[in-house]
């Protein structure tokens, strides 16, 4: 492992390694620290897509009811249920979630571990309460942005003119609300991929889910230095690109933001 | 002499009762609306938790009673007993002081460097602003979580901090670039106006600029900042100690307290329950007392990010 030499010499062949696509050895068990990342990222896509997958179609209804209709009932409920909910860190709604489905009822496995031979597709239930908490993390905070900026839509001057106009309230609010309260929240949602990654880290450890974040708490528990640094690196490329992604996808669906041309 | 310490004190007076008389009125914006005192109200309670603490506990948060393990709540402890036979309400109450001193030290630090980066570099503009901003976009690169997780894993082998000192750190640091970007944007809106104008060519210093005639004008961008900012940094102190990485046993921590007693779900869920119960609390508390200056005063939601 070189450890005779001086660190920062390590870190240059780390780097120099690392930017081939080469993390170098585990510490312990003898494995690489490539073949670990490769086994375990898939896990971490997946559990991110399916999240991602439900609460974004239910969260920007909810914003686009909770917005058109504010201060009923509707919306009181929505406010006060996704309030609860970012007020919640990640790992307290795991555990109320695996109280309630594993140790009451008994539906899922409350623990995420995988035995040696089987797949996450194998066995797709113990994808159910994780999914579940990133969900409702991701929900609460989509609709919220998406309820804020569907009544700053509806305020404007050009709703005002569409409405009095005579046009449905269903055509207003498909032509002309949405179009203009999905550019910022779709920003949002965007950024939320980024987070995701960060908060995902929290649940996998939770579910004790074979993903990214819980190799990384494992490199922290067992002074794996070298594990440590790769891991982070994978998350925090993640994050870059989708910050990236965000960016660019404001571009496209806001033309007032272009420079250059 | 003695008319100029009569005159010194009298001063002293006159500004104590001004920013008194400033403190009461701000904190009078919130009241306007019922999320604000229903926030003030809960914030008070935990305020009143945390001074009188070690008054209220029942029992030695830290004490082992091993023939009590795992008792259902009853009148002898409300919130009942965990795996060691401590009981639950001493260490949810204790636990309060930790968790919000860290959270509300960090907090003050990130707004206070954030407020300073970002008035100025919004006042300035130019290549100072350049600059500054670049290095608030590195910062931001990295999910605060991760952030925390390296600085501290870090922090505990290198230096001789304990972990609440780096977590306070951590909290400064990460919240810093997000802060500044926020007041920066504030501050543009007075920058043309014509008072500021009027100081500049008064040939005023910048930090006059910056904290005299800026500063104040933006107060209300700042409470609302900086309460989000509180709700986030106590979401990331308990996941902190949830992961092992905050205040460490046998202190009390409701990250912690949730993760000890996970494994004991089916026995005794009143040991996760009420951390989790009071964690919830506060900071719906906070983000109600958030919403409750944005909505008296008509700010737009916050766009920013966790």
């Amino acid at each position: 492992m070189g450890l005779d030499r001086h660190p920062v010499e390590r870190y240059a062949v780390w780097i120099k390694n690392a930017v081939q696509g080469d993390l170098g050895m585990a510490a312990r068990g003898g494995a690489s620290i490539n073949s670990m990342v490769k086994s375990r990222l898939p896990n971490s896509a997946l559990l991110a897509a399916v999240a991602f997958i439900i609460a974004v179609p239910t969260s920007l209804l909810g914003g686009v009811l909770a917005g058109t209709r504010p201060d009923t009932k509707l919306d009181r409920i929505l406010s006060i249920g996704s309030l609860l909910a970012i007020s919640i860190p990640e790992f307290i709604i795991g555990v109320i979630l695996m109280m309630v489905f594993a140790t009451k009822l008994g539906w899922f496995p409350s623990s995420s571990i995988l035995l040696p031979g089987e797949t996450i597709l194998g066995s797709p239930k113990i994808l159910v309460l994780p999914t579940l908490t990133i969900t409702g993390a991701l929900f609460a905070y989509i609709l919220r942005m998406a309820r804020a900026n569907v009544i700053e839509v509806m305020e404007s001057n050009y709703v005002r003119t569409a409405i009095l106009k005579g046009l449905s309230m269903r055509r207003v609010v498909f032509k002309h609300v949405l179009p203009n309260a999905m550019i910022p929240t779709i920003t949002v949602i965007a950024n939320n991929v980024g987070w995701m990654f960060g908060g995902i880290i929290v649940v996998e450890f939770v579910f004790a889910y074979p993903g990214i974040g819980s190799l990384l708490i494992m490199a922290i528990d067992t002074r794996d230095m070298r594990m440590l640094q790769s891991t982070a690196l994978v998350i925090a490329a993640i994050y870059a690109f989708a910050n990236l992604a965000a960016d660019l996808l404001y571009g496209l669906l806001n033309p007032r933001v272009r420079v250059g041309q | 002499m003695n008319a100029s310490t009569v005159r010194g004190k009298s001063t002293a007076v006159q500004i104590l009762v001004v920013t008194l008389a400033k403190i009461t009125g701000l904190v009078k914006i919130p009241l306007r609306t019922n999320s604000g005192r229903i926030g003030l109200v809960i914030i008070a309670v935990y305020s009143i938790t945390v001074i009188f603490g070690p008054w209220l506990t029942p029992y030695i948060p830290t004490e082992y009673d091993l023939d009590h393990r795992f008792e259902s709540p009853s009148l002898s402890h409300l919130f009942g007993t965990d795996h060691n036979g401590r009981d639950v309400l001493s260490r949810v109450i204790a636990g309060a002081r930790s968790i919000i001193w860290i959270s509300v030290i960090g907090t003050a630090m990130g707004i206070f460097l954030g407020t300073i980066i970002g008035i100025t570099s919004g006042y300035l503009g130019g290549w100072f602003d350049q600059i500054a901003m670049r290095a608030m976009d590195f910062l931001l690169s990295f999910p605060s979580l991760l952030l925390a997780l390296l600085l501290i894993t870090i922090g505990l082998q290198r230096t001789a901090l304990d972990e609440s000192w780096l977590i306070i750190a951590v909290i400064g640091i990460a919240f810093t670039p997000n802060n500044s970007r926020v007041i920066r944007s504030a501050a543009l809106t007075i920058k043309p106006l014509e008072f500021v104008e009027n100081a500049r060519l008064r040939g005023e210093p910048l930090y006059h600029i910056v904290l005299k005639e800026i500063l104040p004008n933006i107060i209300p961008v700042i409470g609302v900042e900086a309460s989000l900012r509180l709700s986030f940094a106590l979401l990331l102190t308990a996941s902190l100690g949830f992961l092992g990485l905050g205040v460490q046993p046998p202190q009390p921590d409701w990250g912690l307290m949730v993760n000890e007693s996970r494994s004991h779900l089916a026995l005794a869920p009143w040991a996760s329950l009420a951390p989790a119960f009071a964690m919830g609390t506060l900071v719906i508390g906070v983000n109600l007392f958030a919403d409750g200056i944005r909505q008296s005063l008509q700010l737009p939601e916050d766009r920013g990010q966790k």
